[in-house]
């Protein structure tokens, strides 16, 4: 009875930590990443869980992410919810939500300085999609909502 | 002839620019009679001694607005006995956002004991036509002999989650600028702000 109770234990626990992968990520180390990534595609969605228009988009940058394409394509998924919320907000809606994109919460200190960095056309209105190839010189930033369809099409055109 | 169609053209290009993005720096901007918490109405004009005003586009429930209240309420705190005092505008629709009614903003101001006026805007008329995108959005008016200009536009400071003691206080700094005399050097900055609740269209 114990052991089968202890072994729950760790079972929940084990998921627990295995979904609860999100990190802090600056903007450096961020590019750093994508420019490792040679011919993936990578579809970067800001977005924080209190954003009402940025949730209801999410499952469609999940099912993109999910999608099999000739190149490879990966979402990342930089939330803008505060640090301190990271264990309150965000991993509890990472698990509950079962998000399977990399999800990171943004570490800079400077609003002003992120939002120019990520795009000077950028009002720092959310959502907003930035969607970088490095191979193909690629680097296209869009301040508006997306679905499914239109996530594809901006990903075919350039 | 030609000369007209031009004139005509760019005139609708201009009012289309800002019928789009609302006021920018150096525009005047519109006073309002608007409902505050107390009941009472509110206009710009009812501060006599005002030498302008810190207009501030926020809402009760946006993690953002909540972040910044407390130096909302000190921004009004250190400059309204200056002559800028600080009136807040709730720009969401109570149904399409819940925490944001009426009552709801009563409750807040009471709680946390706010001293600037809290005004309800109803059809969202001045949010649309000062131009704000999102919450919150602060708009720093001077009174001039033509009326009242629009001298900053943007967020409160640069470091939303009080991290950085070395912040840059943008509204603070323009109204410091004001205070002696000179215009704002940082004129607009940016945010990462909660999209304003618009109310539902009603279905045709």
């Amino acid at each position: 009875m114990l052991a089968k109770l202890t072994v729950t234990i760790v079972l929940i626990l084990t998921g627990l930590v295995a979904n609860a992968q999100v990190k802090l990520l600056t903007l450096n180390e961020l590019d750093a990443r994508v420019a490792k990534g040679n011919d993936t595609t990578y579809v970067i969605n800001f977005w924080a869980t209190w954003c009402v228009p940025c949730v209801e988009e999410l499952p469609y940058f999940e099912k993109l992410n999910a999608a099999k394409f000739e190149k490879p394509v990966k979402v990342i998924l930089m939330s803008l919810d505060f640090k301190s919320k990271l264990t309150q907000d965000v991993i509890p809606f990472v698990t509950q939500h079962q998000i399977k994109s990399e999800v990171f919460v943004v570490d800079e200190p400077d609003q002003q300085k992120l939002i120019d960095r990520v795009d000077k056309k950028w009002s720092g209105a959310l959502p907003a999609t930035l969607i970088i190839n490095t191979a193909q010189s690629r680097r296209s930033f869009y301040e508006r909502t997306f679905n499914y369809e239109e996530l594809k099409a901006v990903l075919n055109h350039r | 002839m030609r000369k007209l169609i031009l004139t005509f053209l760019s005139a609708l290009v201009v009012m289309v620019t800002n019928a789009q993005t609302g006021y920018q720096v150096g525009d005047l901007a519109t006073d309002f009679t608007l409902k505050n918490v107390d009941g009472k109405n509110v206009s710009l004009a009812n501060y006599k001694n005002a030498k302008g005003y810190i207009v501030v586009f926020t809402c009760n429930t946006c993690p953002v607005s909540k972040a910044y209240e407390t130096r909302v309420e000190a921004l009004n705190q250190m400059y309204a006995t200056k002559g800028y005092p600080v009136v807040a505008i709730n720009t969401n629709d109570p149904v399409a956002s819940p925490g944001d009614t009426y009552e709801k903003m009563q409750e807040r101001v009471k709680e946390k004991g706010f001293t600037f006026a809290y005004l309800l805007d109803p059809d969202h008329i001045y949010t649309k036509k000062y131009g704000a995108q999102r919450t919150p959005h602060v708009f720093v008016l001077q009174k001039t002999n033509k009326g009242n200009e629009v001298v900053y536009i943007g967020a409160i400071d640069n470091d939303q989650q009080e991290l950085n003691a070395q912040r840059d206080n943008y509204v603070q700094n323009a109204v410091n600028q004001l205070l002696i005399g000179q215009k704002p050097a940082v004129s607009s900055t940016k945010a990462i702000g909660c999209t304003i609740k618009w109310k539902k269209e009603a279905s045709k």
